[in-house]
């Protein structure tokens, strides 16, 4: 166990160089963060050890962090990552439908990954889009009034691709 | 140079989802085919404001309104509008109500006569990514005037003059906070712009940052020099990466142009702006929390006094203002705080800026002089209420507010008026309701997300939100028996007087403002188990009704969950033990063989 947690992982340059950037700034570590999350889609464990080290700063803080935001994952999202609004907005216009079928169509809970790691689903704060809500977004990509007999059809769109 | 007709192409987040960046590239190759890019410009600019119809495409000087636009209808409108001069019919908006469905430009549009645009005022005109528009529409003219001929005293006089609260939600005077850190002596003081927008269901801060980022960027620097800070940031959410690119864009412009940095346009000030991005955390809206956010740390909020303005970011006197107050100031430099102070009512002046949404015609971004109504806001705005349905409440604050009942519509909006109806004026979400919405199951949803939110610091909020969440939900299930009213106002008491932030402080008001308003709803639930609006799912079931059900099977393959049985041609029963109440099957029956009782 403690072997594991020691073993290097190799940062790619970028990372690197974001880190270089922002190492010596106050305040760096959620910047920092995010730029991990946008590499690996999550914050690996041997990363957060690596930050660790480079910044010098505790992994419990660290980890402190991570935990307190909603938006750092700790486990590796699904090649499609769904996100369906629980605004206030597209909870009145039926938000929670939306995602009760989501479930049901995979078969995955809220915050779960399909077992084949193809998709993954959250539920989110407003997008900002909320003249056409309800309204969900996979990579990204925001479809807007949604309705539950296009769900099908929409996640068809992303199955396999990717 | 001038051209004969310009294109806008709305690029807000909303239309720029479906398919907006599609139909600007379009719209260019068909000006280029027509061999007209000499005469004719296409722009993409911030939100117009009225999204429910989105994408929107506007042809100046014309003033012509495109609603619902897809990609392929660029070569239509280039090639009749603006190549032949004939518009095209079928893609404009039309007003319902008024005679005849008449087309309407945007001078004439019942959504925009009652606005008055002050923050959004270069929102849906100038291209948010180029400086020059921004600079033609006098940007950058105030900081030019503050730096020139104005003393950081008078700037602060202007500013009191003008009135202007903060439009954050908690409507403190701007010129105070502005003087307590301008009369702190300190090394270093820091500008810090609250763009975490966290009441969900609200993106009035974003539209103007995607729209007018420059604006803000201005006002912190005026604000640097009026406080003697030379360092800004503004605290975004991660969430809106098309703001963030367009803050990046302006900001690396100003810099070229020496409207940021050292020495600002050959003067003594120099000011710098960092953006620094949230990950989605409620509680670092409020100002602690986000200093705390700012410096690496979990967002967890610290008691007030000391204010920020005096303590705040690394210990250093920090003045924080929210993305609208902000965009105001600049106005308020160049025309002045008396003309500012004219807008509006006697304690409340200028605009606000409101994202009106729910179960209204016309959804989007508006901004309305303080001390109209509501009504003028829901009918004349808004278009009202959809489908034919009653109004019931709106909702401002978001999970700080409270609601606005019919009784109400005609209350001036105003900072005083809403405290007094129980509700906020927050920052700027405004959620109309229908008969269809359900109040306890409202008030449900705002707790359930500040339970959520709350940073389990205090425990008057980490424990009492978890409590009334729980009461509600046994008021929702119709378990919950007459003394849990009683109970609530208690537990709400404590987390109003005892939290130590504003989230544990305002958590309640959802709750306490639709027991107030809506008794009898929530006498309904504990007292005869019953949803008057059927929204909470298990105080309803599906029947079929044996009399009309002519056995069809539909409503049985519709359902997704096969609790639905019977022979062909015989009436089916539901399995009521099985049922998830999604509805299904009372959408699909032609025959209105289904209840919902
Ligand atoms: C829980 C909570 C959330 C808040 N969220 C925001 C927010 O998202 N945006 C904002 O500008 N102010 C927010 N505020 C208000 C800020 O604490 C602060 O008053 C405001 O940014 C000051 O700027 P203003 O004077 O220009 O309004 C929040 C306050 C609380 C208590
Ligand atoms: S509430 Fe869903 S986009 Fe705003």
């Amino acid at each position: 166990m403690f072997e594991k947690e020691e073993a290097k992982v190799k940062l790619s340059t970028d990372l690197k160089s974001f880190i270089d950037l922002w190492k010596n700034k106050s305040g760096n570590l959620i910047m920092i963060l995010h730029r991990v999350q946008q590499e690996y889609g999550y914050v690996p464990r041997e990363v957060a050890l690596e930050l660790s080290k480079i910044l010098d700063v505790p992994l419990a803080k660290i980890y402190g962090v991570v935990t307190f935001y909603h938006f750092f994952k700790l486990t590796k999202p699904g090649k499609n990552q769904i996100a369906v609004c629980m605004g206030t907005a597209c909870y009145l216009k039926g938000g929670e439908d939306i995602i009760l079928e989501i479930e049901r169509l995979l078969g995955l809970p809220v915050n779960g990954t399909t077992e084949d790691g193809e998709f993954s689903l959250d539920a989110v704060r407003c997008i900002g889009c909320c003249g056409l809500a309800p309204v969900m977004t996979i990579n990204g990509e925001v479809f807007g009034k949604v309705k539950k007999d296009m769900l099908p059809d929409i996640i068809a769109k992303f199955k396999g691709k990717n | 140079m001038a051209y004969r007709n310009y294109v806008l192409v709305c690029g807000g987040t909303g239309c720029e989802s479906s398919s907006a960046d599609q139909i600007f590239k379009n719209l260019i190759n068909e000006v280029d085919a027509a061999g007209m890019s000499d005469q004719v410009q296409v722009l993409k600019t911030g939100c117009f404001g009225f999204c429910e119809q989105g994408p929107i495409v506007k042809i100046l000087p014309e003033q012509a309104f495109y609603v619902q636009v897809k990609p392929e209808d660029a070569k239509e409108i280039i090639q009749e509008h603006v190549v032949k001069g004939r518009r095209v019919d079928r893609l404009q908006y039309k007003e319902e109500n008024s005679a005849s469905g008449a087309i309407t430009d945007t001078e004439g549009m019942k959504f925009y006569q009652k606005q008055y645009r002050i923050v959004l005022r270069n929102c849906g005109i100038i291209d948010p990514e180029k400086i020059d528009e921004y600079i033609a529409r006098d940007g950058y003219a105030a900081l030019e005037k503050v730096l020139f001929d104005m003393t950081p005293e008078q700037v602060i006089d202007e500013l009191k003059k003008s009135g202007l609260r903060g439009r954050g939600g908690a409507g403190f005077p701007t010129w105070m906070k502005w003087n307590f850190s301008k009369q702190v002596e300190s090394d270093q003081k820091y500008i810090v712009c609250n763009a975490d927008e966290g009441d969900p269901g609200a993106y009035m801060d974003r539209s103007t940052l995607e729209g007018d980022p420059h604006s803000v960027l201005e006002a912190m620097a005026i604000a640097g020099f009026t406080c003697g800070a030379n360092q800004g940031y503004i605290y975004i959410r991660a969430e809106y990466p098309l703001a963030i690119d367009r803050l990046k864009i302006a900001i690396k412009q100003a810099k070229e142009y020496g409207l940021l940095g050292e020495n600002i346009l050959g003067s003594k000030f120099s000011f710098d702006i960092e953006i620094r991005l949230g990950a989605g955390a409620f509680v670092c809206g409020e100002e602690t929390a986000l200093l705390a956010s700012l410096e690496g740390n979990r967002g967890m909020p610290i008691p007030r006094p000391p204010f920020p303005a005096v303590k705040g970011l690394w210990g250093k006197p920090t003045v924080i203002n929210n993305v609208e107050t902000n965009a105001n100031i600049p106005v308020i430099i160049l025309k002045g705080g008396d003309w500012y102070s004219k807008i509006g009512t006697a304690t409340s002046k200028g605009t606000k800026v409101f994202a009106l949404t729910g179960k209204i015609k016309n959804s989007g971004l508006i901004e309305v002089p303080m001390g109209i109504t509501l009504r003028e806001i829901v009918y004349d705005i808004g278009g009202g209420i959809p489908g034919g349905k009653k109004f019931k409440a709106a909702q401002s604050g978001g999970p700080s507010g409270g609601v606005i009942t019919a009784e109400h519509l005609d209350t001036p909006i105003d900072y005083e008026n809403l405290s007094k109806l129980g509700s906020i004026m927050g920052s700027g979400g405004l959620i109309v309701m229908d008969e269809d919405d359900c109040m306890v199951d409202f008030a449900k949803f705002y707790l359930e997300f500040t339970v959520d939110e709350s940073c389990g610091k205090c425990a008057p909020c980490r424990i009492g939100g978890k409590q009334l969440f729980g009461l509600l939900e046994k008021v929702t299930k119709g378990t919950a028996v007459v003394e849990d009213i009683q109970k609530m106002r208690d537990i709400s008491l404590a987390m109003q007087k005892a939290s130590l932030c504003g989230l544990g402080q305002t958590a309640p008001n959802p709750v306490l403002s639709t027991i107030n308003n809506f008794y009898d709803e929530y006498m309904a639930h504990i007292n005869d188990a019953k949803c008057p609006s059927g929204k909470c799912k298990d105080l309803m079931s599906y029947e079929i009704l044996s009399d009309k059900c002519v056995g069809c099977t539909l409503c049985a393959r519709k359902c997704p969950v096969n609790c639905i049985s019977g022979e062909k041609q015989k009436p089916h029963v539901i399995d009521q033990s099985k049922c998830i109440k999604c509805g299904e099957c009372y959408a699909s029956c032609k025959f209105k063989a289904i209840t919902l009782g």
